[in-house]
């Protein structure tokens, strides 16, 4: 192929501050319409923003956790555009002193993505178009957002995703936002130039505005690559304009509802004071700073012997690798606890919305205290699972689990019997099997199943018997 | 010589109620406002709710707090909850606020009767009242002349004996002109020292609240009340000290500067009645020291630019989607947006956002909005490391001339250079008060003003509350209208 594609992000993430950025509102997603609003946040004549000091330590935070400088000195600007979800006609923006500086994102690839800044902002409101009519929603006007603004050096819509996945993650583990692409409150415009491989200079850019899923940032890369270097194919010039996608069809369409929309007017916002960052601030907020993700995953590869894969799907949720951590203290099988969670509990946690919220029907202490069992060879694998689905289902702990079910610790001892007794009972397989007729084996494990009523574990029997059979 | 002392000392010997009181301003704002048109509303239920809260305290043997009691009224750009506030717009003609203005809460608190809001140039942006969309106030000097602007209500009504004080507001002169032309004492506070919250904004970094009284002690106990720090205005720090206590210190070794800049293309008589004050001063200790501003010349450019800048930012809000009147025809939001901003706002005003609009533009910031800012900043070092370095206080003319006849045809430029004595304390933040100083032939108030360092506001008021004191308040406006005590 010819072409290729030069794509940048602009990511806008709302901020996990209780109160919004300039007034005390709550910034609780949803809600009656116009009920999480004052006169602040609705602009009304003669009120003023006070800043939300909480806002200015998350987004410190998120740049600090993204690796970027942070400005000891920076301001709040007037960004003014007419349209009715802002109802002050500017947002109160950060233009050219943003609160951070530079930073970058590592893709699993080594590769690493470049961050130009991340700025400090208010989110507008929503607008609902209902029978004709348009209708203000300013519950979310003023929740606190940063922006955060990669330099054009993803190639691709895989790399934008995982560049996405990694910035979600990692917000998430330090605290300062849910990244909630399904509630916007993390949401994407994606800047896409094509020109010819290898080329040094950059094409005319298209800019797809406000996408709200993974889905819909790939979809869009995609169709806009298509588009840019079929029009280029021809001999045609990229348009730079605004896009919108829409999801239904998967295609861009041209936005051309903001006139002069490139002339935002900036000016310093004269009703908020300098925000100053001082050196003992930053340290105190790297302090607060919890285990990063690549980090994390590293720990688990090399300390607990996870593979790779494991690893990561445990960290993509820090709520999940939270759990595994409190599960895992005192036990000393991290694979077992990993497998427990990354199976049975992801196949009854299934969707990504229900396992970043992983509200779990047992505690961490029940997975452990069920390993400890299995490590005390007190009960074999397979009765741990079935123990497990029963703590899933009752959201008992393992004891309560045993006794409601008549399970007893002994019966795993009494595995060797019960093997024991299989190869007196069928003299002929183990013959056949002693002759070399590995098959026949099954037989003997078959028989062992019945007689536990398929409480035992297969891969054990199977290990006793053959110990038994070449003894 | 304070109305707010001799009042409550009515009060307090029970010579008369609170009610009887505030029923006798109210009386006389509803005989003479139509005369004047000072005032855009009048709240007697308020009024009349807070003079018995008074009452009854009185009643009750209990000590008056420093303005209790006392009937005021509040420029109409301060938010007064389910009190209509309409900044004399169109815009907001039929707008209830929901909340309280910082200032307002505290007069409040003070038991302070509200007697209404004060007609004003529309959105604060005139010399002379006349662009408020209610008509302009009279100046009770001379019915046919102007009360000065842009809290030319609040001048009128104090000057009228309709209200004890009022509180105006102050981004270019909006509260010393016209206490200037009014006869009044005006004071416009180190910005910062009072609260913005809620004083619907013109241009945000030059606004400030304060007050316009009959004379210097009644500014003086005002401001103490208004200076409070609000940790809802970011910019507000408060006032450290108390004032009115810090009155009648001796004039000894303050050094009072004159610069000639001041006193270019000033009305004669208004340049006599200036210096003949500067002789009293210095008679009673003040040292007078020439100073020279020579960035006076960029003060008005400057002062346009950002003010404007400002203002069309901040009026951009206006829209007819969550109040004020709207268009009833229009095509789309756009369109219904732009019909109503057509139909809501004044000439001035619509002037103004315009030229704001401009110099913010991308291909002009640089040259008007970015040097207007430098010059902002060059102006504030030049106060602060030469004059301020020379003397503690600068004296000038408050406003060029006296109180013009209504429809006086000057061009935009012309009426902008009436400011051209006050804009440079709100370029430069600092505290600045106009006191009566004499009258020019045709009888019409003359202002003079200082200019003091920032948070000085004590020595301002201190170096004309002496001046009053040695004139024995000659030149304090009592003319024999309105409610008299």
């Amino acid at each position: 192929m010819k072409w290729e594609m030069v794509i940048g992000l602009e990511t806008h993430v709302e901020l996990a501050t209780e109160t919004k950025i300039f007034c005390s509102c709550t910034t609780k997603f949803g809600g009656e319409p116009n009920t999480h609003c004052c006169p602040i946040c609705m602009g009304h004549p003669g009120s003023l923003p006070f800043l939300n000091r909480k806002a200015v330590e998350y987004a410190v935070m998120a740049g600090l956790a993204l690796n970027c400088e942070i400005n000891e000195i920076s301001k709040m600007d007037r960004k003014h555009y007419v349209y009715p979800d802002l109802p002050k006609a500017f947002q109160i923006s950060q233009y050219d002193l943003p609160l951070c500086l530079g930073g970058y994102v590592m893709l699993s690839s080594g590769k690493r993505i470049n961050l130009n800044r991340i700025h400090l902002e208010e989110d507008a409101g929503k607008l609902i178009h209902e029978n004709g009519k348009m209708l203000m929603d300013y519950n979310r006007g003023g929740v606190p957002l940063i922006e955060v603004v990669s330099e054009p050096d993803l190639s691709n819509a895989q790399e934008a995703v995982e560049y996405l996945e990694t910035l979600q993650l990692i917000l998430r583990t330090i605290g300062v936002s849910d990244c909630r692409m399904q509630e916007g409150s993390m949401r994407c415009d994606v800047n896409i130039s094509v020109r010819e491989k290898g080329s040094p200079v950059l094409g005319t850019k298209a800019e797809v505005k406000n996408l709200n899923s993974f889905t819909a940032v790939q979809a869009a890369i995609e169709y806009e690559f298509a588009r840019q270097s079929e029009i280029l194919e021809q001999g045609g010039k990229i348009q730079q304009e605004t896009l919108h996608f829409r999801a239904a069809t998967g295609e861009t369409i041209s936005m051309r509802d903001k006139e002069n929309a490139d002339d935002y007017r900036y000016f310093r916002e004269p009703d908020i004071t300098a925000i100053l960052v001082t050196p003992d601030d930053i340290a105190a907020l790297r302090e607060r700073l919890p285990e990063l993700p690549a980090v994390r995953i590293a720990r688990y590869v090399n300390d607990y012997k996870l593979t790779e894969q494991d690893a990561g799907l445990l960290c993509k949720y820090k709520r999940v690798s939270d759990f595994f951590e409190a599960a895992l203290s005192g036990t000393n099988n991290p694979k077992t606890v990993a497998a427990f969670i990354l199976t049975q509990m992801f196949s009854l946690i299934s969707t990504e919305v229900e396992r970043e919220k992983w509200e779990t029907p047992i505690p961490p202490e029940y997975l452990r205290d069920l390993v400890l069992l299995l490590d005390s060879n007190k009960i074999n694998h397979n009765l741990a699972k079935i123990i497990m689905v029963k703590m899933l289902e009752t959201g008992n702990d393992p004891e309560s689990v045993m006794k409601a079910e008549g399970i007893s610790t002994t019966e795993a001892i009494l595995i060797d019997a019960l093997c024991a007794n299989a190869i007196e009972a069928n003299p002929a397989a183990a013959e056949d099997y002693r002759k070399g007729k590995e098959k026949a084996l099954q037989a003997l494990i078959g028989n062992v199943m019945r007689q536990s009523k398929g409480r035992a574990d297969a891969e054990e029997a199977k290990k006793i018997l053959i110990d038994l059979l070449k003894g | 010589m304070s109305k707010i002392a001799d009042i409550q000392k009515l009060l307090t010997s029970g010579a008369i109620s609170c009610r009887e009181l505030t029923l006798s301003y109210l009386d006389a704002i509803e005989k003479q406002n139509s005369i004047l048109n000072a005032f855009i509303t009048v709240t007697p239920e308020t009024a009349l709710l807070t003079a018995d809260a008074v009452d009854k305290k009185l009643k009750a043997g209990e000590a008056l707090l420093p303005l209790e009691g006392v009937p005021m009224a509040l420029k109409d750009n301060l938010s007064t909850a389910g009190i209509k506030t309409t900044c004399a717009s169109r815009a907001l003609s039929n707008y209830i606020p929901i909340y309280d203005a910082f200032v307002w809460s505290l007069l409040y608190r003070q038991n302070a009767p509200l007697l209404g809001k004060c007609n004003m140039d529309e959105f604060a942006m005139g010399s002379t009242c006349e662009t408020s969309f209610f008509g302009g106030a009279k100046n009770p000097h001379d019915l046919t002349r102007v009360a000065g602007g842009s809290s030319g209500g609040s001048a009128s009504a104090v000057a009228s004996n309709l209200a004890p004080y009022a509180l105006g507001s102050d981004t270019g002169g909006s509260i010393r002109g016209p206490a200037s032309f009014c006869g009044l004492v005006g004071l416009k506070p180190t910005y910062g020292t009072v609260s913005r919250n809620g004083a619907v904004a013109y241009a945000s970094s030059l606004d400030q609240i304060g007050p316009i009284t009959t004379c210097i002690q009644d500014a003086a106990a005002v401001f103490d009340v208004i200076s409070e720090r609000d940790e809802n205005d970011m910019t507000c720090v408060g006032a450290s000290e108390k004032t009115l206590p810090l009155l009648g210190r001796p004039l000894n070794g303050t050094k009072i500067g004159i610069a000639d800049e001041f006193f270019e293309d000033v009305n004669p008589d208004v340049c006599q009645a200036v210096q003949n004050a500067s002789r009293t001063l210095q008679k009673l200790g003040a040292e007078l020291v020439p100073v020279s501003f020579p960035m006076l010349k960029y003060a008005l450019p400057v002062y346009y630019i950002l003010a404007d800048a400002e203002a069309s930012s901040n009026l951009g809000r206006f829209d007819g989607i969550r109040y004020g009147p709207a268009a009833d025809s229009y095509d789309d939001i756009n369109d219904m947006i732009c019909k109503t901003r057509d139909m809501v706002f004044g000439k001035e005003v619509k002037r103004r956002i315009l030229l704001g609009t401009y110099v913010l533009s991308a291909g002009y910031f640089d040259a008007y909005y970015k040097k207007a800012q430098m010059i902002r900043e060059a102006m504030t070092r030049q106060m602060k490391n030469d004059i301020f370095k020379k003397c503690d206080m600068l004296l000038t003319p408050t406003d060029p001339v006296t109180a013009m006849p209504f429809g006086t045809n000057m061009s935009p430029v012309e009426t902008y250079q009436k400011d051209i004595c006050t804009v440079t304390a709100n370029i430069t933040g600092l505290p600045a008060l106009s006191a009566p100083c004499g009258y020019d032939g045709a009888n019409l108030p003359i202002g003079m003003q200082l200019i003091g360092k920032p948070f000085c506001e004590a020595d301002i008021l201190n170096a004309f509350y002496l001046f009053e004191k040695e004139t024995d308040g000659t030149f304090l406006t009592n003319l024999e209208m309105g409610y008299r005590l």
